[in-house]
Formats: C-alpha cells, structure tokens, sequence
C-alpha cells in the first residue's frame, strides 16, 4: 500500500508531503532527499540509452526493508515520489503510472489557480484532500 | 473563427490597458513594456505546465525548442514557427511569417514603429515557457516588414 506522496520542486525543494502515518513524517522526508539523486541518476542514464522512448515515469527509484519509492519527473523538472510499504506486493506497476498520473493532471490544475505562485509549497486544501483520497484508495 | 478572435481582441486590449496611463495618455515607456513582460512571463510559466503534460520527456534544449516551435506556437497562434535557426551555442532564431498578432495591422512604415508592443506579451510567454522547462534566457523581438516577425532567444548557461 501506499503510505506517503510527495512532491519536490523545480530546484529539489520540497513542495508537498502527505503520509498515512504522521509519525513516520520525517522518516519519509529522508527517502524523499535520497529519491533526488536516484531521480537525476535515471534522467542521465535514460538520456545516454538513446532510445527513442522517454517516459515521465521513472519506475522503482529506491527500495529497502520497509519501503519501495517510486518515481516520475514533468517537463518542467517537478518530480513526484510514491512510497510503498515493500510488504505489499499487489499494487502492480500499472497503478502506481495511474495514481501518477492523476497527481501530474492535479498539479497542473493547481499551477492554473491564481492564487497558487509556481514553486511555492502547496496549502491548497482540494489538491491535499485528492492526494488523500488516493492513499485510502491504493492502502 | 469567431473564437480564435477572442484571444486576439484580449491581447489588443491588454496592450492598450498597460500602455495607457491614468489621464489617457500614451506611455510607451519601459514600465509598461516590462509590465506586458511580466504578464507574458507568468502565463507562459503556468501554460507550459499544462500542454507538456502529455508530451514524453525532453532529451536536450534543441528538443525543448522544436516543442516550442510546434506544439507551444499552435497552441498559442495556431500555426508553427515557419523558420528555426540556431547557431548551436545558445541563441536560436524563431521566424514566423505572419505572426497573428501583426495579421491584422497594415504594413506601413506609420505603423512599424507601434509593432514592436504587441511582440512584448509573446516575449515574455517565451521566456516563461522555457524558465519553466529549467532554460534561462532573454528573449528579444524584431520586426523587419510586418506582419513578419523574429524572436531570439539568448540561453545563459549555467
């Protein structure tokens, strides 16, 4: 399952975190820093691979005992982090590229709110309340 | 079609409400012009965001800049930049030939002088544009015979 999403900004600064467990809230802000190098790892190594393909999504960044992350990075360098409980071997990979992609299309519908000033952290309380509905839902 | 002139119509009257003082003078100043600048800039910023979401990930700058001839001018003017050149070392020329903010002006010289206003708005959604792909630049635009346009983009490297 799904324990925790996270955001992190154009020039790594961290934008959005939500987890299940409050708690464990600052464990996952480490995996989040350690995702940052896996994530320009990925960019260059699939950059020097040539091939023609270059998806968003970046597959498994990182896992250890506890946790797998998962990654996906926007044109516009924002990178999105899932992690998951590594006990839990049913989310297959096709879920996590569409819980992904409903966090991309949210993003873009926050950068179109007035209010919002791109690379600030996010507060809007629509875009925190998605993000929720998508961790009960793949928990 | 009657919806494409809206955005035209919007943009006419952006640039007349910005250059336009208070006691209905012109002022042709900087002030307005980096304030035409600005609004062009966070549109592009926010824009970008939006019409890169399906597209798959960009290799290098050339790529990011063919995306913005094709994908971000049509999206924009409904039509593709006619001519992008580069020198391969930061600075590329976009050439549009009839660039749709100029369409609708006569090609006179009484009216070159007044062209270069309506290019502000789109230099700065061109350099919004690529500041939200991670490319910083300056964006600078002239116009030779209307309604022909150019814009060149300088990137600062890092």
């Amino acid at each position: 399952m799904a324990v925790c999403i996270g955001f992190i900004g154009k020039e790594n600064s961290p934008l959005f975190l939500r987890c299940i467990n409050q708690s464990q809230e600052l464990q996952f802000h480490y995996i989040m820093h350690t995702c940052i190098d896996f994530v320009e790892e990925k960019i260059i190594q699939s950059n020097k691979s040539g091939s023609d393909v270059r998806e968003l999504y970046l597959g498994l960044l990182y896992s250890s005992e506890e946790v797998k992350a998962y990654g996906f990075v926007t044109n516009t360098k924002i990178k999105i982090v899932i992690i998951i409980d590594s006990t839990n071997s049913l989310l297959r990979d096709n879920e996590i590229r569409a819980i992904f992609r409903k966090l991309h299309n949210a993003y873009t519908e926050l950068v179109c709110n007035p209010f919002y000033t791109p690379g600030d952290p996010i507060t809007s309380k629509s875009f925190g309340a998605l993000v929720d509905e998508l961790l009960a839902s793949s928990s | 079609m009657a919806d494409d002139a809206l955005f035209d119509f919007l943009h006419m009257e952006i640039v007349s409400h910005v250059t336009k003082s208070d006691a209905g003078l012109l002022q042709d100043g900087d002030e307005a012009m980096s304030k035409l600048e600005q609004i062009g800039y966070s549109t592009g910023y926010r824009f970008i965001e939006r019409l890169t979401k399906d597209l798959s990930r960009f290799k290098d700058e050339l790529e990011v800049m063919k995306a913005i001839c094709k994908d971000f001018w049509s999206a924009v003017f409904k039509k593709q930049v006619d001519n992008l050149r580069t020198n391969h070392q930061g600075v590329y020329v976009l050439q549009d030939n009839k660039f749709r903010f100029l369409a609708s002006i006569s090609n006179s010289r009484q009216y070159l002088e007044l062209a270069p206003k309506y290019l502000v708005f789109t230099c700065g959604l061109l350099r919004g544009a690529l500041a939200s792909l991670g490319l910083t630049c300056i964006v600078t635009a002239e116009v030779t015979t209307m309604p022909a346009c150019k814009f060149q983009v300088h990137l600062q490297r890092a």
